[in-house]
């Protein structure tokens, strides 16, 4: 599971912080890091947090051109 | 002619149990003046621009005049009456023990909690025939997990019902003039508030230097960059954390077992497909939102709205559930799909007062309704609708008894 | 008409942010025909924002930083090999392996490169880098756990201020060099940039403005220090080169389109103008590498190194590729960036670039939370917003309704003095870090040469 966020959108609600602090995470009061390829025991708690995600700024997908050769 | 304006109407009790109707009729209004002078705005596009328009203040001392509602807030405001940047300082205050960046992992933490004194909740009535949602399931389950995350001693959990219940009753934003039982509400409310403060305040005066591992300790011991919050300060928030924490959380849960029981179709989907329930609680904070309007905003100075002026002082009254229906911004909005994807909804507001306990009531919500959905098949409602709370603020059953169809 | 523009063949060179969401788009507007995704570097794309944050915190490794796709593509991709010419008679591109693909339409998202040291003798010395790519990514995190001595950053837009930034919070010591007057001052202006250099200063970087780097001095093949252009030197083991990006148009020099230095021009419908300022129609851009008119910046044609605009331009461009005329879109998104470094969130709507004036309108540069309102002639052209992100979407609708500026007072949080000041942008010549937005006029290519034959 590959994740990107449009940082954009994000306007720091920090929903996926609260709900998958392992992988979303605030640096400072509202700048948002997070880790784009979810560990393995992440996805249902990753998958949450898009849904939670108050300007639906989180893509949640498959890694683009993984099964190129 | 109506002698009523449509806020009157929207408030009025016996519109409680449905007001879409009443909504798509503002909408249709576009932006309406009552004549009181408050100002009702409806559409989506609109509340949108005002959650994020920094002209629009949440301060009720703007109000050209603030009547009675200036009695409802406490002395100093919580941080949902006031503005940046104070409002800011306070939240963030407030933040630290709560959540990111500071505390970024205690909801998660909770998870384990709520599950368990969910299951030991459905575990009580599982082979009852004839529940009470409410009573039963909606209200214990989020007072609980509130007392604890705060540190409010379980016990004293009769003495929260009831000045919850007469703070809220207090909320009554479009009253018949001379009501006398409005005027006693409004009476007990502010009576309970400042109760509740004071038991707060000295709740907190015990954890001072004797921390336990709660909110109310970390407030009164942990300072951080910003400071602490004097003890008036932390008496306003942590009223306001006690109060929003659990009361919306009733509604939301309450809400969703009724849009279940009434849509057997997406009780079945749920079932079949438990992973959508984050998407089905977003959904419901759409369709069924606990909290149906922000009545205390005001112009800092003339705005205009969807071509209409509104005064500098002026109430402005933003229909949050009307806005979550909007069939501009929404597919289908009269429609609960628990796998919409397109959902920006208004379900904790917007912009810098968003809810701040959204991620708390959303791990709740997900968690019991999850738990509920394998035990609401072959029940029915004995009332529908059943019967309503007086807030048309905070919308939700009183009671929702469900039995054997 | 809309049948033949769903099938044949397009070939999209360059496989980064705008080429794959491009391909995207073309499949999901219901593209039935072959793609094909040619990409200079081996690896599949993957997203450039967290290499100077996550990665050079050490928290995310450089291959990971992939990107989700949206939706299968069905595409033949043909990585590690470069795009080498464009034969727009015969319509082939030419790849480095001699291999011709042939296109009915094409999508040029070939971006842009890291701008090298110009010493190449300097630019060789082991632990001089660029940080552009994954493997540049890679390459400087490893360096940086080995835990350098001095990093010098040569360059402080926003690439070098966060690996500043990074550095900084790693505990390593910091060099920053910059010609112009401060840090982000080519895309933020005078104002904001006065704001980055305390803060830079307040997180223990040393940070030299109004100066150059005259040499980078090595031992053995290895960098050991620099020297500036006031005659100070200090050692140093990396050196990171950050002096903006040099568009991806060599192979285009033969192609007979509107494309140089300042990236390839095209119309507002993404659609690649020939060297004549004839539009084409089977030749379209979208990403880093476009540069395209915009009509909130007075129709300037504007080149944008932003995240954002490589998707809403991939977008425009893939829908218009197979569309008929009338239901093509034009590419009007509001520009806008974000940074985050030092512990704030930098986030940026219009062109701070095109302003006469500056002017904070809630907050405080002292709190360091604060949105800035900038304003060209009299109306509001962008807004930047320091730890401010919720407030930023009123101020994009009052660029896009070409406000009246300075903005009415009104706004919560009021500065305590609301006069606005010039916005002090600097021409580009004067900094060592390229400007992210560049407003290039109106001319759509370098000027040509009129020859009259009587």
């Amino acid at each position: 599971m590959q994740i990107v966020v449009d940082l954009n959108r994000c306007q720091s609600y920090a929903q996926c912080a609260f709900l998958a602090p392992q992988v979303f995470e605030l640096h400072g009061e509202e700048a948002l890091m997070y880790t784009p390829a979810v560990p393995d025991d992440q996805g249902e708690r990753v998958r949450r947090a898009a849904a939670a995600c108050p300007v639906q700024a989180i893509l949640v997908g498959e890694r683009a051109g993984a099964r190129v050769r | 002619m109506r002698p009523d304006t449509l806020f009157q109407r929207i408030t009025d009790y016996a519109n409680r149990a449905d007001p879409y109707p009443l909504y798509a009729e503002l909408r249709e209004n576009g932006v309406t003046r009552q004549t009181d002078g408050g100002y009702l705005v409806g559409t989506y596009q609109e509340i949108a621009e005002l959650l994020h328009d920094p002209r629009i203040s949440s301060d009720i001392g703007n109000r050209t005049d603030p009547d009675e509602d200036i009695l409802r807030r406490p002395d100093p405001p919580a941080f949902i009456g006031v503005d940046d940047p104070e409002h800011d300082r306070l939240r963030r205050i407030t933040m630290r023990p709560f959540g990111p960046p500071h505390s970024p992992g205690r909801i998660d933490a909770l998870r384990a909690d709520i599950t368990r004194i969910t299951d030991d909740l459905i575990g009580s009535f599982r082979d009852k025939d004839r529940i009470d949602v409410v009573d039963d399931f909606a209200y214990p389950l989020p007072v609980t997990v509130i007392c604890r995350l705060l540190g409010v001693p379980f016990e004293d959990v009769p003495l929260i019902r009831a000045w919850t219940n007469a703070i809220i009753a207090s909320f009554d934003f479009a009253p018949e003039k001379d009501d006398r039982d409005h005027q006693e509400r409004l009476r007990a409310g502010m009576e309970a508030r400042i109760a509740m403060a004071e038991y707060l305040g000295g709740l907190a005066d015990t954890r001072r230097d004797r921390p336990t591992d709660d909110m109310l300790s970390a407030l009164v011991n942990d300072a951080g960059p910003d400071g602490r919050l004097t003890r008036e300060e932390l008496k306003s928030t942590a009223t306001l954390l006690l109060i929003a924490g659990h009361e919306t959380t009733v509604n939301l849960i309450a809400n969703g077992a009724l849009t279940l029981l009434r849509l057997p179709q997406a009780l079945r989907l749920l079932r079949d497909r438990p992973e959508l329930m984050p998407n089905a609680v977003e959904e419901l904070l759409r369709y069924e939102p606990p909290v149906h309007m922000l009545p205390q905003r005001t112009p800092l100075t003339d705005i205009e709205v969807a071509g209409v002026t509104i005064p500098k002082g002026a109430r402005l009254i933003l229909m949050l559930a009307s806005g979550n229906r909007d069939p501009l911004r929404f597919k289908d909005p009269d429609h609960f799909d628990p796998t919409r994807e397109d959902n920006q909804h208004f379900g904790f507001g917007s912009g810098v007062h968003n809810c701040f306990g959204a991620p708390l009531a959303r791990v709740e919500a997900q968690i019991a309704l999850s738990a509920l959905v394998p035990h609401l098949a072959g029940l029915r409602p004995a009332e529908d609708p059943p019967p309503y709370r007086r807030s048309a603020l905070l919308r939700g059953p009183r009671h929702l008894v469900i039995e054997r169809a | 008409m809309s049948g033949e523009r769903r099938d044949g063949r397009i070939v999209i060179v360059g496989a980064s942010l705008a080429g794959l969401r491009a391909a995207e788009t073309l499949r999901e507007e219901g593209f039935g025909g072959t793609l094909t995704l040619v990409g200079d570097e081996p690896r599949p794309p993957y997203d450039r924002p967290p290499l100077s944050k996550q990665v050079l915190l050490g928290r995310v490794r450089a291959q990971d930083v992939g990107l989700p796709g949206r939706r299968d593509v069905d595409a033949r991709w043909r990585l590690g090999v470069a795009a080498v010419g464009l034969d727009p008679i015969g319509k082939q591109v030419l790849l480095a392996d001699g291999e011709r693909l042939p296109f009915d339409r094409l999508l040029i998202a070939t971006g842009t490169r890291a701008r090298p040291w110009p010493n190449p003798e300097e630019a060789a010395l082991d632990g001089v880098m660029t940080l552009r790519t994954a493997d540049d990514a890679a390459r400087l995190a490893e360096r940086l756990d080995a835990g350098p001595r001095r990093v010098l950053v040569i360059g402080a837009g926003f690439t070098g201020s966060e690996i500043a930034s990074a550095c900084r919070e790693r505990g390593f010591e910091v060099t920053v060099a910059e010609r112009g007057p401060s840090p982000l001052v080519g895309a933020l202006g005078g104002a904001l940039g006065a704001l980055a250099a305390t803060v830079q200063r307040a997180h223990g970087v040393d940070l030299r403005c109004g100066v150059t780097v005259t040499s980078l001095r090595g031992r053995d093949g290895r960098l050991i220090g620099a020297e500036f252009s006031d005659g100070s030197r200090i050692e140093a083991d990396i050196a990171v080169v950050a002096l903006g990006a040099v568009r991806n148009t060599e192979w285009l020099a033969d192609a007979g389109l509107a494309a140089g230095p300042r990236g390839v021009a095209c119309d507002a419908g993404c659609r690649a103008f020939n060297m004549y300022g004839i539009v084409t129609d089977d030749v379209f851009v979208a990403g880093d590498v476009a540069r395209f008119p915009h009509p909130l910046f007075e129709y300037q044609i504007l080149a944008l190194e932003h995240w954002g605009n490589a998707v809403a331009q991939a977008e425009v461009a893939a829908h218009n590729m197979v569309s008929p005329g009338p239901c093509r879109r034009p590419h009007l998104t509001v520009p806008a960036f974000w940074s985050s470094q030092f512990g704030l969130n930098i986030k940026s709507v219009g062109v701070p670039t095109f302003s006469d004036q500056v002017v904070v309108a809630q907050g405080s540069l002292r709190e360091r939370r604060l949105v800035a309102v900038y304003g060209y002639r009299g109306r509001v052209t962008a807004a930047v917003g320091v730890n401010r992100a919720k407030w930023l979407g009123y101020y994009q609708g009052l660029i896009e309704t070409a406000a009246p500026f300075p903005p009415r007072p009104g706004a919560a949080d009021p500065p305590a003095s609301g006069v606005p000041v010039p916005s002090d942008v600097p021409s580009p010549q004067t900094l060592s870090h390229g400007p992210t937005v560049a407003l290039t006029g109106h001319v759509p290519d370098r000027r040509l040469t009129l020859v009259r034959h009587d």
